[in-house]
Formats: C-alpha cells, structure tokens, sequence
C-alpha cells in the first residue's frame, strides 16, 4: 500500500478523483446561484437548505473542504516533482507546437483560482460563519438574496470575479477530459466525453460571469 | 543552402554546458539532418576543433539512438519521423536551428547531444518481459487465437523504439509513454497475463525511482512520438496499475 500512495500513476488518480468531485460541486453551486437570477425566493430557500441542513453542514461541507484543500496540496506536490524532473530548462521549447496553453499552464490558473477561493470565503463563508456562529443571529431565511447582491455593487470585485471564471475556464477545459485519462477512461466514449467537458468547461463559468454581471448591472 | 546552428555544447555530466554557434554552408535539402551535423563535423575537424558529439545508428528511423531537440521539438518541426530521417528540405535558407540534448533529469548529459537513456533500459528489466517455457514444448505463439483489435493495439504498441522523445517533449519529464507503451504490448496479449500485475506494480516503481516527471495529459509525448503512440497506452497503464494494487 505505501508504494501505491507514493507512485505518481496513484497520485495522478487520486488529483482527477478530487477535480472530478469539484466539478460535480460547481455544477451544483451554479443551478442555485443561476436561481438568484430567475426567482430571488426560490435562492432563498435553496440558500437556507444548504446553510441550516444537517446532512449538507455536517458531511458534504467538511467533504468539500477537504476536497479543495486536497486538490491544491496534490497540485503543488505534481508541480514540485515536475519541476524537479527537468534539472536545466531547454534554451528553446516549442510546446505550443504539441499541446494546448491551459494544459501546460494548469499550475497558474489553479493558483488564479485559489487566490479567487480566498476572496470568495472573505465575502461569503467568513461572514456566514460569523453571522452564525460569532453574532449568534436568529435563522433569516430571506436574508441570503440581498446579501449575495449587495456583493456585487462594486466594479472591482465583479471584475475579478469575471476574471477569476475566465481562469476557471481554462482550467476545466483541459482538467475536466485530462481526469478521466488519469483515472484510466479512454474508450470508444472519450470523443462524447471530451465534448461533453468542453462544453460544461465553457457553459458553466460563462454563466457565473453571466450572473455576476446581472447583478451588477441589476445594481447599478 | 546557408545555416546557423545553436547548438549545445558540453563536456561531461558534471560540467556545465552552454550554446555555441557555428555558421554552415552548402547543405541540400537532401540530406538528412544527421549528414548535416557529419558535414559540419568534417569541417570542425578539418579546422582542428572538437566535433560536435550525438547519438545515431541504424539512421533508419528503428533503432531509436538519435535523440536531437530541434528548435524546441524532439526529432525537430516533421511529424512521425526520427532525427535520421528528418530531411534539410524542412528548412530554409538562412534559418537559425537551436540543437538541444534530450533535457530529463533521468537523462543526464553524457556529452554535448548525447544523453543517457539507461534508465528506459532499467524500466524494461524491472518487468518488460515474459517468461516463456523453452524445454521443448514452446507453444507456437502463432497458435493462440487473439482478437485482430488486440494484436493491432499490441503491435501499434510494441513499435516504441524507445528514443526518449516523449520524456523530452513532455513539460514534466514524464516517461509515462514509453512506459505504458512496454506495459501495454504484454497487458493486451494472453502471454503477458501471468506476469501482468507485477510486471506494472514494478515498471511503475522503476519509473518513479528514476526521477521522471508526472503525467499531466497535456499530449505533447504523443504528438512527438517518432512512432505515433498513442495516449490511450496511458489510460491503459493507469488501470492496469490501480486494479493490480486494489487487488492486493
């Protein structure tokens, strides 16, 4: 077993099982953001369901705390041990010549999005935890909407929230398809599956940018 | 036509190298890029210099000795071919061409544009093999029926020549490629069945030992491949090698 958790094919495995996981839970975050667009009750009541339910708060948030914190830490051990692989740097490389800018470059836009992560929880997570847990307000199952709103009265923060999805872009368009290579999927499915992630990788952060702006604009 | 080589020159693995330019003149199209490096050799030796070294030896694009990085691709701008049977027809009069060595910390420079690949070698003695009977009731491997998409799959993988581009391509220094390859042309046949959670538990092992990079999917290796490799040998080394773990 500890050669299994030390080879890099296990930790490649163990990275696309993560990334797999996260994508799951942002197609899940962006239906009920996506709400906030089309019904302002309807995101109160699925913001209040995910902010007071047991099962959500208890299991799948620590789940997903650890998923994300395990998915940068891998990140940066694959990294370590790249770079290591190439003692001196060639004088000239040519990699646009055999493989894509974000699947050389994930490394960079995963640390756009962990800088996002960090001003994400600043505006939302930390202060939930503090209305909850530190000013011990009573449950308000209407606040959530204005709150979410309120965020995006500034220019700047809206700016780099677009900018922060277009990273998130790039990055899923190669980690989506690149995690079923690494967990052993390339069949006869892989061409559907390949769309299929192409079009989530593109669909889905234009959304959030779509939502981001609405309420800005809504805003202004 | 007239041409400027960058090209990396270094004495040993434990000096450090640097680039050095030679100017050359009247190489045709013709000629391979390997007779293109002999002509400039004659010169550098003829003028009483220390000729450029690199590998090469059947220079009919098998044997997988030549190991050139051209203008920052291995084997150079051709697509499917070897160093050897990359032609001067791909360029022009007047380009500028960057000669590197096969940069890998597993290939450590020996001298100048040769590398050594030895640790390719080590990965195939850890378990690129089979072991077959030969007391006299060898069974005719021809006599075993196998599936033509098996054999195909087998044989496309069994053309790796083991030259090391895709170590040099990838931006990680990964080897998964050859190492898929040499699992993959046993794990598809009934021959390679019995030896064939060791024998990926033990070339994984090897790989990692020897400092390679890791995989991340970017397809550089397979573009590159002189022979055309493909990706899905990766897929397949990654599920031979977590169902032989799982299953103890």
């Amino acid at each position: 077993m500890g050669g299994l958790i030390k080879s890099s094919v296990a930790k490649k495995f163990a990275m696309a099982l993560s990334g797999l996981f996260l994508v799951l839970f942002l197609g899940q975050h962006f239906v009920i953001n996506f709400t906030s667009v089309i019904s302002p009750d309807t995101f109160n009541e699925l913001s209040h369901f995910m902010g007071t339910n047991f099962l959500v708060q208890a299991l799948l948030q620590p789940i997903l705390i650890f998923g994300v914190i395990f998915h940068f830490v891998m990140g940066f051990v694959l990294e370590i041990r790249n770079r290591n692989a190439r003692a001196v740097n060639y004088v000239s490389y040519n990699g646009a010549a055999n493989s894509s800018w974000m699947s050389r470059n994930m490394i960079w836009s995963g640390l756009a999005i962990l800088a996002f992560l960090a001003l994400h929880f600043y505006d939302f997570w930390v202060p939930e935890l503090v209305h909850k847990y530190v000013q011990s307000h009573p449950e308000d199952a209407t606040r959530y909407y204005g709150e979410t709103i309120a965020k995006f009265e500034s220019p700047v923060r809206t700016g780099l929230y677009v900018v922060a999805f277009v990273f998130l872009m790039l990055h899923l368009l190669h980690g989506f398809s690149s995690s079923f290579q690494s967990i052993g999927w390339n069949n006869k499915y892989s061409k559907g599956i390949r769309n299929f992630t192409v079009a989530y990788a593109i669909i889905i952060p234009l959304g959030f940018i779509f939502i981001a702006l609405f309420h800005y604009i809504n805003n202004l | 036509m007239k041409l400027t080589l960058k090209i990396w020159r270094q004495e040993n693995a434990n000096t450090k190298g640097k680039m050095v330019t030679y100017p050359i003149d009247g190489v045709e199209g013709d000629m391979s890029f390997l007779e293109m490096l002999d002509v400039l050799n004659e010169e550098l030796i003829n003028k009483g210099e220390e000729p450029v070294e690199f590998d090469h030896d059947c220079r009919e694009g098998i044997c997988g000795a030549c190991s050139l990085q051209i203008n920052g691709e291995p084997h150079g701008p051709d697509k499917l071919v070897t160093t050897c049977q990359l032609h001067m027809r791909s360029f022009k009069d007047g380009d500028t061409i960057v000669i590197e060595p096969f940069r890998a910390k597993a290939f450590p420079v020996v001298k100048d544009l040769i590398v050594d690949r030895s640790s390719f070698d080590r990965i195939q003695h850890a378990g690129g093999y089979i072991s077959v009977n030969t007391s006299g009731n060898t069974i005719d491997a021809n006599s075993i029926p196998i599936n033509k998409h098996d054999a195909d799959d087998a044989f496309a993988a069994a053309t790796c020549i083991g030259c090391g581009a895709c170590v040099a391509a990838c931006k990680n220094a990964s080897a998964m490629l050859f190492t898929s390859a040499k699992v993959s042309q046993y794990a598809l046949l009934p021959q390679g069945q019995v030896e064939a959670a060791d024998r990926v538990q033990e070339m994984v092992r090897q790989m990692d030992e020897e400092g390679f990079g890791n995989c991340s999917n970017t397809g550089a290796c397979e573009i590159e491949c002189p022979k055309g490799i493909s990706l899905e040998n990766i897929a397949r080394m990654n599920r031979e090698y977590m169902s032989a773990n799982t299953k103890g």
